[in-house]
């Protein structure tokens, strides 16, 4: 009787490792790592900004997150409500590397993450002014599984609790059918535009008790052409 | 609480009590930083522009969302102002405010686009800047009242 006990224990151990292996190596859910911008003849937009709070003008969270609020005495949003949101507020960059304008980003947890599915979602708008062009609104779900992967599940194996290395993926999973970010213009030169956009992490280093120490976001955002435009009737 | 038009739209109410609930004010030449360390770029290009964010309260006064609003009055473009209120267990909107207030003090805007709930509507805004007549000396205090009236596109045709 016991040596089936015995078996029953370790069979459910070595099924549920071997279940966590397939979900973790699973090839076949490795995301894009090609932009769906990159083949467009359109002319797309390209936002940089660092994406390590520490450089950020604000940003903020429940506070006991691994990512610390900053700076150190902005409000942090610990209501029920809010508890699993982060907002940000940073500089972004042309591809010159010159101011471009202003980024808002609000990031929340979304219930349809699902391990099984390899699906560690959060829902994520951005609010965009850029001087001299006007503001856009960017609404995407993302998707982290590949990021937790390959940088934050190394980072804890580490012993240095630490990642460093590069990496490079496009963290935007829809709502586009390609798995694009839906853009809306709201003033100036995008007024009445409707588009996709696309938003990436460039990692080089992660500390498991910092979060991202060398990260740079991009926002890709495609612009139609005017004559697109009034093909489509919008004008 | 949301209140059902008869024609299928909706109108709620959101608010921000002011200070408690504001965050961030990113703008030129501002006097106290608030966060205490944030420090706002002096770049050309900031010129004219000013950001804030807010927790965003129910009519019942319970916090249900974050908002930022952004205010450009530049030399290149037509004034704007716009909110974007994202309430987690709901989803987002965005929302063009006419530049010019009203009589009476308030400013009319429109839904621009929204999220998940909000995905397939369209409306209006209302925001007024409601004063707490009790504040001293310099401290500005009141509310922010955000009324969206909302109605689902083609369900009132």
């Amino acid at each position: 009787m016991m040596k089936y006990v015995i078996s029953l224990i370790v069979g459910a151990v070595v099924g549920g490792v071997l279940l966590v292996l397939a979900l973790y190596l699973n090839p076949l859910t490795s995301q894009n790592k090609l932009s769906p911008l990159s083949v467009t003849d359109n002319e797309v937009i390209r936002l940089y900004y660092s994406a390590v709070a520490q450089d950020s003008l604000i940003y903020t969270n429940d506070g006991e997150s691994q990512v610390a609020p900053h700076p150190v005495k902005v409000l942090q949003l610990w209501e029920p409500t809010i508890r699993l949101t982060s907002a940000m507020v940073t500089v972004l960059l042309d591809s010159r590397d010159q101011v471009a304008g202003l980024g808002i980003k609000f990031s929340s947890e979304s219930e349809r993450t699902n391990i099984l599915e390899s699906a560690a979602i959060a829902n994520s708008v951005w609010h965009v002014y850029l001087p001299g062009r006007g503001s856009l609104f960017v609404e995407q779900t993302e998707n982290y599984w590949d990021y937790i992967r390959d940088i934050v599940v190394p980072a804890y194996r580490s012993s240095g609790d630490s990642w460093r290395g590069t990496w490079h993926g496009n963290m935007t999973s829809g709502p586009g059918a390609l798995g694009t970010a839906r853009v809306v213009g709201g003033s100036g030169d995008f007024a009445g535009i409707e588009t996709d956009g696309v938003e990436a992490l460039s990692a080089k280093a992660y500390s498991v008790e910092l979060g991202p120490v060398a990260m740079d976001g991009e926002l890709l955002i495609e612009i139609p052409r005017s004559d697109a435009v009034d093909d489509a009737g919008f004008n | 609480m949301i209140e059902v038009k008869p024609n299928g739209g909706n109108t709620e109410f959101f608010h921000i009590n002011v200070p408690m609930d504001r965050v961030m004010i990113g703008a030129p030449e501002q006097r106290v930083a608030l966060p205490v360390g944030l420090e706002w770029p002096t770049h050309p290009r900031f010129d004219g522009i000013r950001a804030e964010l807010f927790k965003v309260r129910n009519s019942k006064d319970v916090v249900v969302g974050v908002a930022s609003r952004v205010a450009a009055s530049t030399d290149e473009l037509d004034d704007v102002i716009e909110w974007v209120l994202h309430l987690p267990a709901r989803g987002s909107v965005y929302l063009s405010m006419h530049p010019d207030a009203m009589d009476g003090g308030f400013r009319i805007g429109e839904l621009c686009a929204g999220t998940r709930e909000f995905k397939r509507l369209r409306g209006s805004v209302t925001e007024r800047w409601i004063a707490d007549p009790t504040a001293s000396g310099d401290t500005v205090a009141g509310r922010i009242e955000l009324k969206t009236e909302f109605v689902g596109i083609g369900e009132d045709q």
